[in-house]
């Protein structure tokens, strides 16, 4: 996919005017907040789970390459194939490979972050091969040419309205003449044109909530069924999935299930929780004759080794974006690239790089929400504030960013020159706000007036008052003790 | 000095220092009524936070370094900020992997730092103190007391005690007003966004004042509210509960005493 990340300033400038995004924004921060929380206060032991999914996602990670060779082994223990690609055009020529081997004109999809990374849509329609998402989200977005705009709800930017817009725009064509306004309605709608696409699909991909070693299983989770379709209905099914989503064993990914569906939407579990192993076997109803697993690298092994290693723990449950004022405020687009949010402020640099992501990390206050609900702990804050380090060593910032804090870091350094300075500032500014209590403008400030008064200081700094009132008080500075 | 007397070290803030001295002094106050001495040691200027979130480390360290030094004698070191508190406490640790010397100074002090309500609450235990205002006021709870320091009850638990005031809560209390220190200026819209999310809040709650218990917050608060023409004034939690709130408000022109 290809970043538009540091055009963040206009991004944001578009999306505040977005009135339909602002509409869906309102509506949706309220939602996941509240139901993360009261699914929290049911769980006694959510807090354990916590710090135990934290537990299991670290020694994964410190043990990456014994899992990942162990749940090769047990893939193709049950009659699996595993494919090793460092990066997206090898994970995407791996696909078109398996694809033309199997005669594959279209393929179903359930969602997957990764295939939005390697941008595995547009390079099968390029090669005639037809992807048919099936998340509601993703199908909602794919009518509309859009990108997925949230790790979980790819279409929550999208108002009730625009959905019947789209749908009533791309559906005459099979058959529909009605435009439907109802929710149920509409989902039901989408619900009938998909079962005939599932069913008449040569390939399924999925992404993958967890890669399971010890069994050679994938774990999906959705609410509407549609990854079981995906794997189960179609002749081959290929999953896509990073090295990190490996884990040990199905106690660790259970674990782990108890508290990303409680997160993500406060849901105990998703309605369907879904681990498949391997290709169909002789007495099995159904499933796919050809199982392949797309082990992609791209760029985790650099973040593994790195000083955001533990960005690595995220299982993409979305609970960062919902807690956040600023994804609130802006949505998920307005990032640039594939992960919005603090996930995206952290993640995007890693995989596009500091330069092209920079404001990304740069664009928080650092409250500390999105780590008080991740569920795997990560710093996030601290974590986008190595990426502004990252930033600085590279100078990314503008001149007069750069003069501005080495000015001001000189000074600070300095109270000799503090002093009588910050003194001077305080006199100006209350002068110049002449009684009013606050300025509405002056040099060099737009950026705080252009939204805001500027408070007036009081006159003399508390600095200078204690001095002096020591100095009345007392002959000499009392000892210290 | 009998040994019952907590020596205590104020942390000024850059802001209160420059902005807004009463604050400095209604922290002066609150701490000797709890029997504390208090001075103010005179080469602090900063936290060094502007930088330590610019991605400056060096500079951080400096300052901090200088922090240290001048901090390190005292008993408890107190600030009415929580993000100053928390730069010291949970920060400064951090910043002195590769000089251990360094990073034991600032664990030794790391562990005698708090911000101020949390302090005269959980450290010198009191519980009430002498103040009255009358009218209702809502509470926000700026996030780096809130999420580093763990300061919530405290400061509604003396609000309290004061004689004639009355706390309405607003939902999104634990919501970050947008301030975030160079954010505001740096993604001024997204910044604006977030305060008039914050002041329309408040303002559905009919509280005549609005409190916080840092500077950085109050300023963009009170910023906000005065260009959107509301009659809310704007304080630090210090000031009401040190009974000074008859000096003018945050940002409210020299006559005004609301």
């Amino acid at each position: 996919m290809e970043p538009k990340s540091l055009q963040f300033h206009d991004n944001v400038a578009a999306a505040l005017k977005d009135a339909p995004l602002q509409q869906s924004l309102s509506r949706f921060q309220t939602g996941f907040t509240v139901k993360r929380a009261e699914a929290k206060a049911l769980l006694p032991e959510f807090e354990a789970l916590r710090d135990e999914s934290v537990a299991i996602k670290n020694h994964a990670l410190a043990n990456l390459d014994h899992y990942l060779l162990k749940f090769e082994e047990a893939v193709v223990a049950s009659g699996g194939v595993v494919h090793w690609c460092a990066d997206g055009a090898a994970a995407r020529e791996t696909v078109l490979r398996i694809f033309r081997e199997d005669d594959v004109k279209s393929a179903t999809k359930s969602k997957s972050m990764i295939s939005e990374e390697i941008g595995l849509n547009e390079f099968l329609e390029d090669n005639g091969i037809e992807p048919i998402e099936t998340d509601l989200g993703e199908y909602i977005i794919q009518l509309a040419g859009e990108t997925p705009s949230h790790v979980i709800a790819p279409a929550v930017h999208k108002t009730r309205e625009e959905v019947s817009d789209l749908f009533y725009e791309h559906h005459q064509k099979y058959g529909v003449t009605k435009r439907h306004e109802d929710v149920p309605e509409l989902v039901d709608e989408a619900r009938q044109l998909l079962r005939r696409r599932f069913q008449a699909a040569d390939a399924g991909i999925t992404g993958a909530n967890f890669l399971i070693a010890e069994t050679g299983s994938v774990v999906v989770v959705t609410n509407e069924g549609n990854a079981d379709l995906t794997e189960v209905l179609p002749r081959t099914h290929v999953v896509l999935a990073t090295i990190e989503k490996v884990v040990p064993t199905i106690a660790d990914a259970s674990t782990i299930l108890r508290v990303l569906a409680r997160t993500a939407t406060g849901q105990e579990y998703s309605t369907y929780t879904t681990f498949a192993t391997g290709p169909r076997r002789a007495d099995d109803v159904d499933g796919p004759a050809k199982f392949h697993v797309i082990l992609l690298d791209g760029g985790r092994s650099e973040l593994l080794g790195s000083e955001f290693k533990d960005i690595l723990r995220c299982i993409k449950c979305g609970a960062c974006m919902n807690h956040c004022p600023v994804y609130g405020s802006i949505g998920g687009h307005a990032y640039g690239w594939v992960y919005p949010g603090p996930l995206g402020a952290v993640l995007n640099p890693g995989l596009i790089g500091i330069d092209e992501a920079r404001h990304l990390p740069g664009a928080s206050t650092f409250c500390g929400r999105c780590e008080s609900v991740c569920p795997m702990r990560i710093p996030l804050p601290d974590l986008m504030r190595r990426w502004r380090e990252r930033a600085k060593e590279q100078r990314l910032a503008g001149w007069r960013e750069r003069r501005g804090l080495a000015a001001w870091s000189f000074i600070a350094r300095r109270p000799g020159l503090y002093r009588p300075m910050s003194r001077v500032a305080a006199r100006m500014l209350r002068g110049w706000s002449r009684g009013r209590g606050r300025l509405a403008s002056f040099p060099g400030a737009s950026g705080w007036t252009n939204g805001r008064d500027m408070p007036a200081p009081e006159g003399g700094t508390f600095m200078a008052q204690w001095a002096a009132n020591r100095d009345a008080s007392r002959p000499a500075s009392g000892g210290r003790p | 000095m009998s040994k019952e007397t907590p020596q205590v070290g104020l942390f000024v803030t850059c802001l209160v220092d420059l902005f807004r001295p009463t604050v400095g002094f209604a922290a002066v106050k609150l701490l000797e009524d709890a029997g504390c001495n208090v001075e103010v040691p005179p080469t602090q200027t900063c936290c060094g936070q502007p930088a330590f979130n610019a991605g400056d480390r060096l500079s951080t360290v400096d300052i901090a370094k200088s922090v240290v030094t001048a901090f390190e004698s005292f008993e408890y070191v107190v600030a009415p900020s929580g993000s100053c508190a928390g730069m010291l406490k949970k920060h400064y640790p951090t910043l002195f992997e590769d000089e251990p010397v360094w990073a034991a100074r600032a664990e030794k002090l790391a562990a005698k730092c708090f911000e101020l309500v949390s302090f005269l609450s959980d450290v010198l235990k009191v519980e009430t103190v002498s103040a009255s205002h009358d009218g209702s006021v809502t509470y926000h709870d700026s996030c780096a007391g809130l999420r580093e320091l763990d300061v919530h009850d405290q400061p509604r638990q003396l609000l309290a005690s004061v004689t004639g005031l009355d706390v309405i809560e607003h939902d999104t209390a634990n919501v970050c007003c947008g301030f975030g220190g160079t954010f505001c200026v740096k993604y001024p819209e997204i910044s604006t966004r977030m305060v008039s999310d914050k002041t329309a809040a408040i303002v559905a709650t009919g509280a005549t004042t609005v409190l916080a218990g840092d500077m950085g917050c109050l300023l963009n608060i009170a910023g906000r509210m005065s260009r959107e023409g509301h009659d809310v004034s704007v304080r630090h939690v210090a000031e009401v509960l040190a009974d000074m709130s008859d000096r003018p408000a945050i940002g409210a022109p020299a006559d005004r005493r609301s």
